[in-house]
């Protein structure tokens, strides 16, 4: 396959490529991303590959040879690729081949003939043979071949890791057109829904995954993101969650066999054990109670157990923790506060657990959505966040060279100046001390921008004077009245844990006047006009400001002039 | 980007507050940060491109905007730009069959390209022209004729079993041939490349090959012709039919007219397969290029054949040679096989010579011996016997025994010496085997 696509040519496809789980998805002619459903039907199809007598099994299959021939089945492999040995993490592969060195690179010694031998494969081949699986389920159900695609990849994926991902792919027939970040591609398939209106808000991507969390704060502003900050956390994992359903199902086991001793110390018990809880713990998302059931589970004793919703939550609630104080890490790594987030987005298959929403959104304020399927009706499948975003930018790039693309993703483009302070307009008095200030261009907006604003005079019109300022966030804390407010918060253990405080603070956001930038007048307004400001802010710090009456005539037009060297607060 | 939406009034204008042009400027924007804004979503697009096209926002809004005006604007001006022809519009309805469906339509210049959205946009625009609602409002009453010709075009024309009947006829999309005159001037890849293309149309299989340029492959060159003389054409001349007549009275006649119409349709489309196949023997005869492979082919076969001629007169010679060295050699070894003979031949002389002379010697010797007779006269018994052992014995000798025999007998006068010789000589033959017991008896 050449590498360069006639972009007229080209089939472009989103692809999510995790640890644990893979995804594809295309956009319709309406603009709609899909996720396509592979051969066995899944929609998220596991990372996994496993060779039976020189067979490739892929996906939900080859997941289920984790415990019939767990050597010859290769699984969680994305993070090893362009890797050195020395600095892989392979415990999530101690239940599957292990990877050996190789050279420069990291290898598996895997039967993937039928003659009974131990072939080395490098990671750079079982990547292709990976994607090669997605690209063919992908053009199976498009019915045309699939030749290039958008990747998603974590955020801390280096180049060299890209680099070996690019090469990969291009060995499995697909040209990458571009690698977009996990958590930028869940805020587009937000953004691109048509309902979704434009605003500027500081979005917190948590994505807690199979191997690894995420979490990422993003500033959305004007459909336009920047990462602020990025937390990773290799322990807190769905790993964690699935462990707490192994050893609680692993004692009851034991409870009832005496005899027959721990299963998890038996490589296969413990890999039905594990493939069991996955299932269990995903049906406790849906229902209240799940039925845990595996036959022959140690020394040919069949094993059933049930459990309800709120014991594994109980179980789980340190891991949910842990996942909720990284969440708020990451947002005190942003230099924000709580307050700051408007919304937070919860990724990865572990945001169905309801509990994990629901922890998040007692852990923040009221005015942070927390947008998880138990939360919100209409939040999208977090499963499918990440690859839904990535088709979004595919269809969005498609007919581009690719030198294009390579272009208007240099860093000359990308690289911008952010505004450190807010820019808006003081209300009610000229008076610094009186005045109210309010927004019109938030903190982090890159430059250029362009913004305008429809301010509200005085009942009876006349002369009105429009000050434009910096404005500092400010986080206005007040003790509460003796009597705090009722918390609805049903679980003791819950608020015990979180809150030893016996009094709560009442946290607000404020603006704190900085900067005045300008004055200007508009006179002879009439009564209940309305003023129109917009404010243009270029790279070079230089503001353009037209102020007018709206539907009225003339207005006032005023610049001020970039001053670079002069240093604020920043 | 939405407006910011602010409910708070703003605060009146203080007295005596004045600024030149009712702006005062105070202060200027703290320093920015400088971060990567993430490559990804629409309006990072639009973003890149104001960076990179250097356009300030309300530029880029316009340019964007005009060239999405531009192109509904092309899209709807297309088809109905062609002017019409007055003795077009004077056309009756009944001569559809002789009328031009794409230039009723105003699509003469697409023709067999047309797409069937560009003939329904096509047929609403004549038909929203040259309705006769609209010609009756105009003053001109019960002129619906041209409108009908529109009618019947899209009816051949969107329906796509009489479209490829009328295409087949179309000969208004057909492109002469160029004269031979013209081909050689120098743009014969240009003129009949454009009446290859037209006459592809008539072909099942699609994609067909093209004409190429004087930097075709001979590859290429070969599967073009080999493609037009194996044309297979959906060309049909149903369209020239004449009428059936439908009444039921006459059957005769209509299976008359079926048959008549059956045999010119074939008729037809061998002429058409004549006229295509001197078409392609034409361009072929006067293709550069057949002729440019059929030198390089006869210049490498050339070269080939001098180089197989080169090979074969090198191994010739060799052979030659070979044959030269063979001989000589052959001569030499004849030459001393010769030699060696006639010394042989000598050597034996001589010996024979030697053998006579020892045989003497040894005859003499027995005669010196009295025949081995004692003393005196031997008798003529005792002589003819001794002398016969003595030839025996000689006959039984070869030459160098006899040599040595010889040798031994020479000088020897003494009749029992010799005798003693002889003697031994016979014991030594008996030992050798070469005498039987009782031959050579007057010696033993």
């Amino acid at each position: 396959m050449s590498a360069q696509q006639n972009p007229a040519q080209r089939v472009a496809i989103g692809i999510s490529f995790g640890n644990s789980y893979s995804s594809i998805a295309f956009t319709s002619g309406e603009g709609r991303a899909e996720v396509i459903a592979n051969e066995d039907g899944d929609r998220q199809i596991p990372s996994i590959l496993s060779y039976v007598s020189g067979e490739e099994l892929h996906g939900t299959q080859a997941k289920a040879q984790l415990v019939r021939n767990p050597r010859n089945t290769v699984a969680y492999f994305r993070d090893f690729l362009g890797q050195e040995f020395k600095s892989i993490d392979p415990s999530p592969c101690h239940q599957s081949a292990h990877p050996v060195p190789q050279e420069s690179t990291v290898a598996f010694n895997i039967r993937d003939t039928p003659e009974e031998k131990e072939n080395t494969v490098t990671i750079s081949e079982i990547t292709t043979r990976h994607l090669k699986r997605l690209r063919n389920s992908a053009s199976d159900y498009l019915g045309k071949s699939v030749n290039s695609a958008v990747i998603t990849v974590p955020t801390n994926f280096s180049d060299a890791q890209k680099e070996a991902l690019n090469k990969a792919a291009k060995e499995a027939g697909i040209e990458v057109l571009q690698f977009i970040n996990e958590p930028v591609a869940a805020v587009l398939a937000y953004d691109a829904r048509p309902d979704a209106k434009l605003a500027d808000k500081i979005v917190v991507v948590a994505d807690l995954g199979g191997t690894r969390s995420d979490i990422a704060v993003i500033a959305s502003r004007g459909g336009i993101y920047t990462l602020l900050a990025t937390h990773h956390d290799y322990e807190v994992s769905g790993f964690q969650l699935d462990q707490v359903l192994i050893d609680y199902f692993a004692k009851e086991f034991m409870k009832k066999n005496k005899s027959a001793g721990d299963p998890r110390e038996n490589e296969r018990a413990l890999a039905k054990l594990k493939l069991e809880s996955e299932a269990v713990k995903k049906a406790l998302s849906i229902g209240t109670s799940a039925a845990f059931s595996v036959e022959s589970l140690l020394n040919g004793i069949d094993f059933t157990a049930t459990i309800n919703r709120s014991r594994y939550e109980l179980l789980a609630i340190k891991q949910i923790a842990a996942f909720t104080r990284l969440v708020a890490h990451a947002v005190e790594k942003a230099q924000l506060d709580p307050l700051d987030v408007s919304e937070i987005i919860v990724a990865g298959g572990n945001a169905h657990t309801p509990k994990v929403a629901s922890a998040l959104s007692a852990a923040f304020p009221e005015t942070t959505k927390v947008i998880a399927p138990s939360t919100s009706p209409t939040a999208i499948n977090p499963s499918e966040l990440a690859v839904r975003g990535a088709a979004i930018q595919a269809s969005l790039i498609q007919e581009f060279e690719l030198e294009d693309i390579e272009q208007s993703t240099h860093p000359m483009v990308t690289v911008t100046p952010h505004l450190s302070h807010a820019v808006g307009v003081l209300c009610i008095s000229g008076e610094e001390s009186h005045g109210i200030f309010h927004p019109i261009v938030d903190a982090e907006t890159p430059l250029p921008v362009r913004r305008s604003a429809i301010i509200a005079t005085p009942k009876e019109g006349g002369d009105v004077l429009i000050k434009l300022a910096e404005g500092a966030r400010h986080i206005k804390v007040t003790k509460p009245e003796p009597k705090p407010k009722e918390e609805k918060e049903k679980d003791e253990d819950d608020s015990d844990e979180d809150e030893d405080e016996s009094e709560e603070e009442i946290r607000e956001k404020t603006w704190k006047v900085g900067k005045i930038l300008s004055e200007a007048a508009l006179r002879g307004l009439q009564k209940g006009a309305k003023v129109e400001v917009q404010v243009n802010i270029g790279a070079d710090l230089s503001v353009n400001a037209i102020f007018r009456e709206v539907g009225g005539k003339g207005g006032v037009r005023g610049i001020l002039q970039g001053q670079k060297g002069v240093n604020g607060s920043a | 980007m939405d407006t910011v939406q602010i409910a708070l009034p703003l605060p009146v204008l203080p007295e005596g507050w004045a600024g030149e042009k009712d702006f005062k400027a105070i202060g200027s924007l703290s320093q920015a940060t400088d971060r990567n804004i993430e490559p990804v979503g629409p309006h990072f697009l639009a973003h890149a491109r104001r960076k990179r096209h250097k356009r300030t926002f309300s530029e880029d809004d316009r340019i964007q905007a005009q060239a999405n005006v531009k192109k509904v604007e092309d899209d709807d001006a297309g088809e109905i730009s062609e002017p019409e022809d007055p003795l077009l519009l004077q056309r009756e309805a009944k001569d559809w069959k002789t009328q031009d469906h794409y230039a009723v339509l105003g699509l003469s210049r697409y023709r067999y390209k047309a797409t069937e959205d560009q003939i329904k946009r096509a047929h609403r625009k004549k038909v929203l022209k040259h309705h006769p609602d609209k010609k009756a409002a105009a003053g001109q009453a019960q002129d619906d004729q041209f409108f009908k010709c529109i009618q019947k075009a899209a009816e051949v024309l969107l329906d796509p079993v009489k479209r490829r009947q009328f295409d087949s006829v179309d000969e208004a999309a057909d492109v002469e041939p160029p004269t031979k005159k013209e081909s050689q001037k120098g743009n014969f890849y240009k003129l009949w490349g454009k009446v290859f293309e037209s006459e592809a149309r008539f072909s099942n299989k699609q994609p067909v090959p093209k004409l190429g340029n004087e930097n075709s492959t001979k590859a290429e060159v070969e599967e073009f012709y080999n493609f037009w003389y194996n044309f297979d054409s959906w060309r049909t001349f149903e369209y020239l039919d004449e009428d059936v007549p439908d009444d039921n009275e006459n059957r005769d006649q209509k299976r008359h007219v079926e048959r008549k119409n059956q045999n010119a349709r074939r008729k037809k489309k061998t002429e058409d397969t004549a006229r295509l196949r001197k078409l392609v023997d034409d361009c072929l005869s006067l293709d550069v290029r057949i002729k440019k492979f059929q030198q390089e082919e006869r210049a490498q076969k050339n070269k080939r054949r001098t180089e197989k001629e080169a090979e074969q007169k090198r191994l010739a010679e060799e052979a030659a040679k070979k044959k030269e060295e063979e001989a000589r050699i052959q001569a030499e070894k004849e030459a001393a096989e010769k030699a060696a003979k006639a010394d042989s031949k000598k050597a034996k002389e001589a010996a024979k010579n030697a053998a006579k002379k020892n045989k003497r010697v040894v005859r003499a010797a027995v005669k010196e011996a009295n025949y081995f007779h004692g003393a005196g006269d031997a008798p003529a018994a005792q002589i003819d016997s001794a002398l016969n052992d003595v030839d025996l014995i000689i006959t039984k000798l070869d030459n160098e025994e006899l040599a040595t025999l010889t040798g031994k007998l020479n000088g020897k006068t003494d009749a029992g010496e010799i005798t003693t010789i002889f003697q031994e000589e016979v014991k030594r033959l008996l030992g050798a085997g070469k005498l039987k017991d009782g031959e050579a008896k007057s010696l033993s």
